[in-house]
C-alpha cells in the first residue's frame, strides 16, 4: 500500500512538471504552428541559471531573478531566431528551433564543462514530508496545486482579457488578426514570454526534486510534455494538462511494475506508443477541435 | 548573390584545409624534431564528459610534473594532443583518425568502452598503440592487438562488489539498477547476478531508459521487495540523481557502486544525508601523499583544472589513472628506445610500472594484471571518502 | 582510390596519407549523404515530415550485424549471453560456397555484403511498410512526432536485455565485415591497395543515382505532386496512399542500407548510437543543402561532417597566435561555435545552399565558355 502511493504521488508531481512544460508548447504551437524543440533546453537552462545565480545571491533575489531572464532569454529566442523566418516554409522554422537546441545545449556543456550540476536546495520545498507511511519532498505535495493554480490564471488571462482575446484571434487566423488591427508580433512575444515564465516555474520544481542537471536534462521531459500536448489536443490548455498527468502517473507505474516482468525500460517507449494511438485513432487529441480542410 | 557567398564560404573551406594539412606536422612516427606527441582520446562533450576530463587532468598533470623523455641520450618533450570522441561511438572513428593524423606516437583513452571500442580499429590499422585508462568492458582489447589497459575489468569489479555485499552485509538479496543500453551497466549488473546467484543469493535487476531522472519508483521498488542492497553500476549524472533522491526518500539500505561512482559530484550528493555508499575503485585518496599534493596544487592554480574537476578538489580515481597513463606511456617509450609507433607498440607487454593506483603489468590479452580493488565508503559527515577496506576477488 | 595515391607518389602532403583524417570524414560523408539523400527524398520530394530516420538506420545496421558475424566469433560479441540464438552467418555460408582464402573468398565476402545490405533496406523498408499503414493518414507534425516516436521505440527494444541472444542487449555487435576489409593486402598483411574509402562512396553513388533515377520517373513526378497539392494530386487521379506508402518505403529501404553502411563505419552495431539526435543532425544537413535538392544534399552533408569532426576541432585546444593565447578556446568549443555557424546558416540561408536546384556540371560549363567569349 506505502509503495502504491508512493508511486501515485511521485506519478502526479511529474505530471504536473510535465503540464507547465507542456502549456508553453501547446501555447506556441496553437498561435505559430511550430514545434519549438528548444522549449525543453530553455528549460534546462533555466535550471542552470538557478544554481548560478544562488552560488552568488539569497534565494529570495535569485528565483525572482531565474524567472526574469528566462522570459528574456525566450522573447530574444523568438525575435532571433523565429521573427526572422516567419514567411519562409515552416521547416525552416523547426530547423531554426532545433539549431536553437543545439546552441543552448552545446553552450551548457561549454560553460558547465559537461559536470553534472546540483540544484540547490529551496527552503520549504526540499525539506521531507512523511504521507501515509512513505517519505516524499514538499516540492511533491505542491506541484499539483500551484499547477493548476497557474491553469486557472492563465485561462482567466486567455478569456477575459484583451491580450488573451488577441491571441486567440491570431491562433484562428493569421492574416486576418491582422487586418483587425492586432499586431501580431507583440501577440506572439506575449506567448513565448507566458511559455517561458512557466518553464521557469516548472524548472524550480523538477530541479528541485531531481536536483542533478546535465546539459541534456531538458530534452527528455521537452520530448514528453510535447507528447502530452499532443495527447491532450494541441492549443488547448486544459487538454496539455490532463495529457501531462496521465503520461506522468502511466510513466511511474510502469517504472514501478515488478522488476520480473523486466518492462520498466519501456517507460519512454509506451509514452510513444500511446501518443501513436491516439492520434490513429483521435487525430485531434483528447480536447482538440477538429480542423476542416477547405479547398 | 547568395550563390557568391555561398562560394566563398566554400573557398574558405577548402583554403582551411589546406591549412590543416599544412599544418600537421611532416611525416616521423610519432615525433617531429624533439618532440613527442602522446595522443588523448577522451570525451570532452556529450554523457561522459565529466569522467573524461578528470582523466585528461590527471594526464596533464603529468604532463606538467614531467614535460620530458629521454630516449636513446636524447631528450625530447612530450606534447599531449587532445581528441574530444563526443563520448558516443559515431564521432569516436574520425576522432581516432584525428589522432593518427597528427602522428602520435601512443594514445591514451578512453573514458567509456564504447567509444574505444568504436576507435579501436582505427588504431589498429594504422599500427598504433592504445592504453585504455578506464575502459573495463571485455570487448575492448580481445580481439584488438593494438589495445592496452590499465584498469580492471567488469566481472572483476562486478566479483569485488558482489564478494563485499555478502561478507561485510551478508546479503541475500541484492537490487541492481541500470541504464538500458549501456553496455557498462549492464554488463556489470549480468556479471555481478552470476557471483551473487552462485552463491546463493537472490538478484532483482531493473534497468532505467536513457536521460531518465525519476528515479523514486526504482528506489521505492528496491525497498518493498526487501533488497539488503542496492547496485547502481550507472553513470556520473544518474548516480548523483539518484543518491539525492534517495536522501529525500530515506532510504536506509546500502549502496554499492562502481568506478564510476567515485566521483565528487556523487560524494558531494551523499554529504549531510543518512546514505551508505561503498565503490570500488582503482585510487583512495592518501595513497600517495605527492600526488595527492601536487594535484590538488595543479587544480588550485587553474581555473580550467577546476572547472573540469567540478569546482572542487576531491581527486577522483580516473584523475589517477590518468596520471599513471601517462606514466606507462613514458616507460614504454623509454623501453622501445626510440619514439617510433611500431617499437612503442612492441614495448608495452613488458612494462611494468608502479602507479600510484598499485602496480601496472599487462597480460597476454593487453589487459593490467590486477587482483585487488578499493572498497571506500562516503563519509557522509565530513563530505570525504573514507577507506573501507582492500578487496580481492573470489579466486578464479 | 585518392587514398592510393601515397604509395605511388612519395612526399605527399600528410592529407593524403591513408591514416589522414580525411579518409575518415569522406567514409561518413558518403554515409551519410546516402541517409540524407533517402530523407530528402521523403521530406523534400513528396513532403512528408518523418523523423524516423535513425530507427531505419537502425534496423539496417542489427541486420547487415547479425548476419555478417561470423560463428566463430559469436561466442566473444555474445559473451554475456553465451553465444548468439542465432546460428546463421552470411560469411560462413559463402565461405562453404567459395572456399576461405584468395579469389573466392574475395568473392564470397563481396556477395555476402552486398546481399547483407540488400536485406538490411529490405529489414527497413518492410517496418516502414508495417508502420506507414497507420502512421501515413497523419497530417505534418502529427507524422513527425508519430515517427519520432517509433524510432524511440525501436531503440528501447533493440537495447531489451531479454532480447540478448540476438540483438546483444546493451552491448554492441562487432566483429563483422567492415570497410577495411574490402582493403587488398599481400600474404604478410601490407595493403597493396585500399578500397575502404571506395566503397562506401560506389554503394552510395549507386544507390543515389537509383533515387535520382527515381525522381525523374513518372512516379516521382506524382511525389512532387503530392508535395505540391495533395488535393489538386488525387483530383488528378494520383492514389495519395499508395504514393506516400512508396516513398516512404523506398526512402527506409535506403536509410536502412545507409544504417549498414554506418554500422560498416564504426566497425559495430549498438541501438545507442540510433538517437533522435542523429535525425536531427540529418534533417539539418537536408535543409542546409536545399529541401528538394539531391545534390544539396550530398554537398552539405561533406561541408557537415567535415566542418563538425575535422576543419573546427582547433578550437578545443588552447591555440597560440604568436605569443598571444586565443582566449575562450577549450574542451567544448568547437561544438559552440559549430551551433552558431548552423543557426546563421538557417538563418540567412533558409532556403539552403542550393535551394531546390540541382548542380547542373554542363551548364556550369557552358557559362563559363559563354564568359570567356564575351571578354574576347
Amino acid at each position: 500500500m506505502e509503495y502504491v502511493i508512493s508511486v501515485l504521488l511521485s506519478g502526479i508531481s511529474v505530471g504536473g512538471q510535465y503540464a507547465l512544460i507542456a502549456i508553453g508548447y501547446t501555447l506556441v504551437y496553437g498561435i505559430l504552428r511550430l514545434i519549438n524543440f528548444a522549449h525543453g533546453d530553455v528549460f534546462m537552462v533555466a535550471g542552470l541559471m538557478g544554481i548560478y545565480f544562488t552560488a552568488t545571491m539569497p534565494i529570495t533575489v535569485s528565483i525572482p531573478l531565474v524567472l526574469i531572464m528566462t522570459v528574456i532569454l525566450g522573447f530574444v529566442i523568438e525575435r532571433a531566431a523565429y521573427k526572422p523566418l516567419r514567411s519562409a516554409p515552416r521547416m525552416s522554422v523547426m530547423i531554426s528551433a532545433i539549431g536553437v537546441s543545439y546552441l543552448l545545449q552545446n553552450t551548457a556543456t561549454y560553460v558547465t564543462g559537461g559536470q553534472p550540476m546540483t540544484y540547490p536546495e529551496i527552503p520549504f520545498l526540499s525539506s521531507t514530508v512523511g504521507v501515509a507511511g512513505t517519505q516524499t519532498k514538499w516540492v511533491v505535495i505542491i506541484t499539483p496545486f500551484l499547477v493548476l493554480a497557474l491553469v486557472y490564471l492563465l485561462t482567466l488571462l486567455i478569456n477575459h482579457t484583451k491580450v488573451g482575446m488577441a491571441m486567440r484571434a491570431v491562433s484562428k487566423d493569421f492574416a486576418t488578426s491582422r487586418l483587425m488591427g492586432i499586431r501580431v508580433n507583440s501577440v506572439i512575444s506575449v506567448t513565448f514570454i507566458i511559455g517561458s515564465a512557466l518553464a521557469a516555474v516548472g524548472s524550480v520544481l523538477y530541479f528541485t526534486n531531481y536536483p542533478a542537471i546535465t546539459p541534456t536534462a531538458g530534452a527528455m521531459p521537452g520530448l514528453k510534455a510535447f507528447v502530452a500536448a499532443v495527447f491532450g489536443g494541441i492549443g488547448s490548455i486544459p487538454g496539455a494538462v490532463i495529457g501531462a498527468f496521465l503520461i506522468g502517473i502511466c510513466e511511474t507505474i510502469i517504472k514501478g511494475l515488478p522488476s520480473s516482468w523486466d518492462v520498466s525500460v519501456f517507460s519512454d517507449a509506451f509514452t510513444f506508443a500511446l501518443l501513436i494511438i491516439i492520434l490513429i485513432f483521435k487525430p485531434q487529441g483528447l480536447f482538440g477541435e477538429a480542423a476542416t480542410d477547405k479547398v | 548573390m547568395k550563390k557568391i557567398i555561398a562560394l566563398i564560404m566554400a573557398g574558405a573551406m577548402t583554403l582551411s584545409l589546406c591549412a590543416c594539412g599544412g599544418a600537421a606536422p611532416a611525416q616521423g612516427a610519432g615525433a617531429s624534431g624533439d618532440t613527442i606527441r602522446i595522443g588523448v582520446f577522451e570525451p570532452s562533450t556529450g554523457d561522459s564528459a565529466s569522467g573524461g576530463k578528470k582523466e585528461i587532468l590527471g594526464m596533464q598533470f603529468a604532463n606538467s610534473e614531467t614535460p620530458t623523455v629521454e630516449v636513446g641520450g636524447k631528450t625530447y618533450n612530450v606534447e599531449l594532443v587532445m581528441a574530444d570522441n563526443g563520448s558516443s561511438a559515431d564521432k569516436a572513428p574520425s576522432a581516432a583518425s584525428e589522432l593518427v593524423g597528427k602522428d602520435v606516437a601512443l594514445v591514451l583513452g578512453s573514458y567509456g568502452s564504447g567509444v574505444s571500442m568504436a576507435g579501436g580499429p582505427k588504431f589498429e590499422e594504422a599500427g598504433l598503440a592504445a592504453i585504455g585508462v578506464t575502459c573495463t568492458n571485455p570487448n575492448v582489447t580481445a580481439g584488438n592487438d593494438y589495445y592496452f589497459r590499465i584498469c580492471f575489468l567488469d566481472n572483476f569489479q562486478a566479483d569485488v562488489l558482489a564478494n563485499f555485499a555478502m561478507d561485510k552485509f551478508s546479503a541475500k538479496k541484492a537490487y541492481c539498477l541500470g541504464e538500458n543500453g549501456n553496455e557498462y551497466d549492464q554488463g556489470l549488473v549480468a556479471f555481478f547476478k552470476q557471483v551473487f546467484e552462485a552463491a546463493g543469493g537472490e538478484v532483482i535487476t531493473d534497468s532505467f531508459p536513457t536521460n531518465n531522472s525519476d528515479f523514486t519508483s526504482y528506489l521505492n521498488k528496491a525497498k518493498s521487495e526487501g533488497a539488503d542492497v542496492i547496485f547502481t553500476p550507472v553513470s556520473i549524472a544518474y548516480a548523483k540523481q539518484i543518491m539525492e533522491q534517495a536522501s529525500s526518500l530515506g532510504i536506509d539500505i546500502p549502496f554499492l557502486g562502481s568506478d564510476t561512482l567515485d566521483d565528487n559530484m556523487v560524494l558531494e550528493a551523499t554529504k549531510g544525508t543518512n546514505l551508505q555508499l561503498y565503490v570500488s575503485t582503482f585510487y583512495q585518496e592518501g595513497g600517495s601523499e605527492a600526488f595527492d599534493k601536487g594535484i590538488k596544487d595543479y587544480i588550485k592554480h587553474n581555473s580550467n583544472a577546476m572547472t573540469a574537476n567540478g569546482g572542487n578538489d576531491t581527486i577522483s580515481a580516473v584523475t589517477a589513472m590518468g596520471y599513471d597513463a601517462y606514466y606507462v606511456a613514458l616507460e614504454a617509450i623509454k623501453a622501445a628506445g626510440s619514439p617510433d609507433k611500431g617499437a612503442i607498440k612492441a614495448a608495452i607487454p613488458g612494462v611494468k610500472y608502479d602507479g600510484v593506483s598499485g602496480s601496472i603489468a599487462f597480460d597476454a590479452v593487453g589487459d593490467a594484471v590486477r587482483d585487488t580493488a578499493y572498497i571506500k565508503t562516503a563519509d557522509t559527515a565530513s563530505g570525504t571518502w573514507a577507506f573501507e577496506k582492500v578487496q580481492t576477488g573470489s579466486s578464479k | 582510390m585518392l587514398e592510393n595515391l601515397s604509395a605511388f607518389i612519395p612526399n605527399l602532403p600528410q592529407v593524403f596519407q591513408p591514416t589522414s583524417p580525411l579518409f575518415t570524414v569522406l567514409k561518413k560523408a558518403a554515409v551519410y549523404s546516402l541517409v540524407a539523400v533517402s530523407m530528402n527524398l521523403l521530406n523534400g520530394f513528396t513532403g512528408l515530415f518523418s523523423l524516423g530516420q535513425a530507427g531505419f538506420m537502425l534496423l539496417g545496421a542489427y541486420t547487415y550485424a547479425i548476419l555478417m558475424v561470423p560463428a566463430s566469433q559469436k561466442e566473444q560479441v555474445y559473451y554475456l549471453f553465451g553465444g548468439c540464438a542465432f546460428d546463421f552467418s552470411l560469411p560462413d555460408a559463402f565461405a562453404a560456397i567459395f572456399g576461405e582464402g584468395g579469389a573466392g573468398g574475395a568473392v564470397g565476402m563481396i556477395l555476402s555484403c552486398l546481399i547483407a545490405l540488400i536485406l538490411a533496406g529490405c529489414v527497413a523498408g518492410f517496418f516502414a511498410y508495417l508502420i506507414g499503414i497507420p502512421v501515413l493518414r497523419l497530417k505534418s507534425d502529427y507524422l513527425a512526432i508519430a515517427t519520432l516516436g517509433f524510432a524511440e521505440i525501436l531503440r528501447a527494444i533493440f537495447q531489451w536485455q531479454k532480447l540478448g541472444p540476438v540483438t546483444n542487449g546493451a552491448n554492441m555487435i562487432k566483429g563483422f565485415t567492415t570497410f577495411s576489409s574490402f582493403n587488398i593486402t599481400n600474404a604478410s598483411g601490407a595493403t597493396l591497395l585500399r578500397l575502404s574509402t571506395f566503397v562506401p562512396f560506389l554503394v552510395s553513388s549507386v544507390c543515389i543515382l537509383l533515387i535520382v533515377l527515381l525522381i525523374n520517373s513518372s512516379y516521382g513526378r506524382a511525389f512532387k505532386s503530392i508535395r505540391d497539392d495533395e488535393i489538386a494530386a488525387e483530383a488528378m487521379g494520383i492514389n495519395l496512399f499508395k504514393h506516400k506508402m512508396m516513398s516512404f518505403v523506398i526512402s527506409s529501404f535506403f536509410a536502412g542500407v545507409g544504417g549498414a553502411l554506418f554500422a560498416m563505419y564504426v566497425a559495430n552495431a549498438q541501438a545507442k548510437a540510433f538517437t533522435s539526435v542523429m535525425t536531427y543532425e540529418i534533417l539539418l544537413i537536408v535543409v542546409i543543402g536545399g529541401i528538394g535538392s539531391v545534390s544539396g544534399s550530398v554537398l552539405a552533408t561533406f561541408l557537415y561532417v567535415a566542418c563538425s569532426e575535422w576543419w573546427l576541432r582547433f578550437l578545443d585546444s588552447e591555440q597560440y597566435i604568436g605569443a598571444f593565447k586565443v582566449p575562450l578556446l577549450r574542451n567544448g568549443f568547437r561544438m559552440v561555435i559549430f551551433s552558431i555557424v548552423i543557426m546563421v546558416i538557417v538563418l540567412f540561408f533558409s532556403q539552403g545552399i542550393m535551394g531546390d536546384k540541382e548542380i547542373n556540371l554542363g551548364a556550369l560549363i557552358g557559362k563559363i565558355r559563354a564568359k570567356r567569349e564575351r571578354k574576347q
